[in-house]
């Protein structure tokens, strides 16, 4: 915040009314906004960068994560489309607890993936789905995601027993105590010069 | 695996009857229809309620030979069906023809009455499905919103949607819409 913003704000709460203030900071706005050299650019038009959003789509072959119902939180590839609420899923992942039998999802329940299997003919079967699942590394793309890490964490932090819970307090303080040593160094070696 | 969370509403049932033998006609003819209906009890009384209107006969003066379940084939196939059927709106008598995409006939019945619901306020008394028929050939689809759904590499993005659904309804930040 600029100087004489944070004076205005120090006289409010000193003694001048809330309305004095709202006045001195719309008279403070025009000379801020001038001497913004952002907003002062001319932008030539030439230079405006025009981009496609670049959709993730529901399409044959693309991965969902499944965010409702009995399968939530697991992988599937949409197989076929049904229409445009609904398409059939299967997950034959090669973990056994991560396998998604084909069912008929609804879109609201799941999420678009950035990963697709390409090339994965309309209505395949759960046997050629696998093969190309295997074949794409599906199972090793997704685990590296930070997604799944995220989740996967998460999953690992719920799930510690009462002293690993200790201990990583315990690890949090030691890994803050090097982090704050180093930054004194730095600290101290700035005031000096 | 696939029937622990496919709870459909409608049954589809074959239900065969007849007119009760007599000295005079010891083996009367055998009718047979496939029925849409939440229970047995239901199927049975359709079978009677069309059968008076094709036939002279009832159900005082005839008896059911049989009743089964008529399962999907191949459930986890994606299908087009076409549904011929007739309603009684508030002012007339009407034939329709609808087509679904669904995975099983008795799928495309439900998803049926429900459009039939909500488009016409037309309830299961009212509706008589002639003919349900599974469409294999694309060409013969007729209606314009099932044709979208047939096109070669089909795909299209999910705009403005909720990165985490299932959220509560009040919020203290703006969803970020663009998942």
């Amino acid at each position: 915040m600029s100087g004489p913003l944070s004076e205005n704000c120090v006289g409010t709460s000193r003694n001048s009314t809330a309305q004095t203030w709202t006045i001195r900071l719309f008279r403070q706005q025009p000379s801020r906004l001038i001497s913004n050299p952002r907003l002062s650019t001319n932008f030539a038009m030439a230079d405006i960068d025009v981009k496609l959003a670049s959709w993730k789509l529901v399409e044959v072959g693309r991965l969902v994560l499944i965010r409702r119902g009995p399968f939530a939180g697991k992988l599937a590839a949409i197989v076929e489309i049904v229409d445009h609420r609904r398409v059939l899923v299967d997950g034959p992942s090669g973990e056994e607890q991560k396998t998604v039998p084909r069912h008929v999802l609804p879109l609201a329940h799941a999420t678009l993936t950035p990963f697709t299997i390409p090339a994965l003919p309309r209505a395949a079967g759960t046997g050629p789905v696998k093969k190309l699942w295997a074949k794409n590394e599906i199972d090793g793309k997704w685990a590296k995601s930070s997604f799944a890490q995220k989740t996967e964490k998460a999953d690992r932090r719920k799930n510690l027993s009462d002293f690993e819970r200790f201990k990583v307090l315990r690890l949090r303080k030691q890994a803050r105590y090097e982090v704050q040593k180093s930054f004194a160094k730095v600290r101290a070696t700035a005031a000096k010069s | 695996m696939t029937n622990e969370f496919i709870t459909g509403r409608l049954t589809e049932y074959q239900v065969i009857g007849r007119h009760l033998p007599s000295e005079a006609n010891p083996t009367p003819k055998l009718y047979r229809m496939r029925i849409f209906a939440p229970n047995t009890v239901v199927a049975k009384s359709r079978f009677w309620y069309f059968l008076a209107q094709l036939r002279k006969l009832k159900k005082a003066n005839g008896e059911i030979v049989s009743l089964n379940v008529i399962n999907e084939k191949r459930p986890l196939k994606v299908k087009n069906f076409g549904i011929w059927l007739r309603y009684d709106s508030r002012s007339g008598t009407h034939n329709m023809y609808k087509e679904f995409r669904e995975m099983s006939r008795t799928e495309a019945v439900e998803a049926l009455y429900q459009d039939m619901a909500a488009r016409h306020r037309a309830r299961f008394g009212s509706i008589h499905i002639l003919k349900v028929v599974e469409v294999t050939d694309a060409d013969s689809i007729r209606r314009p919103y099932i044709k979208q759904l047939l096109q070669k590499d089909l795909k299209f993005p999910l705009p403005h949607r909720s990165a985490n659904p299932g959220k509560k309804l009040f919020a203290y930040s703006r969803p970020s819409t663009f998942a």
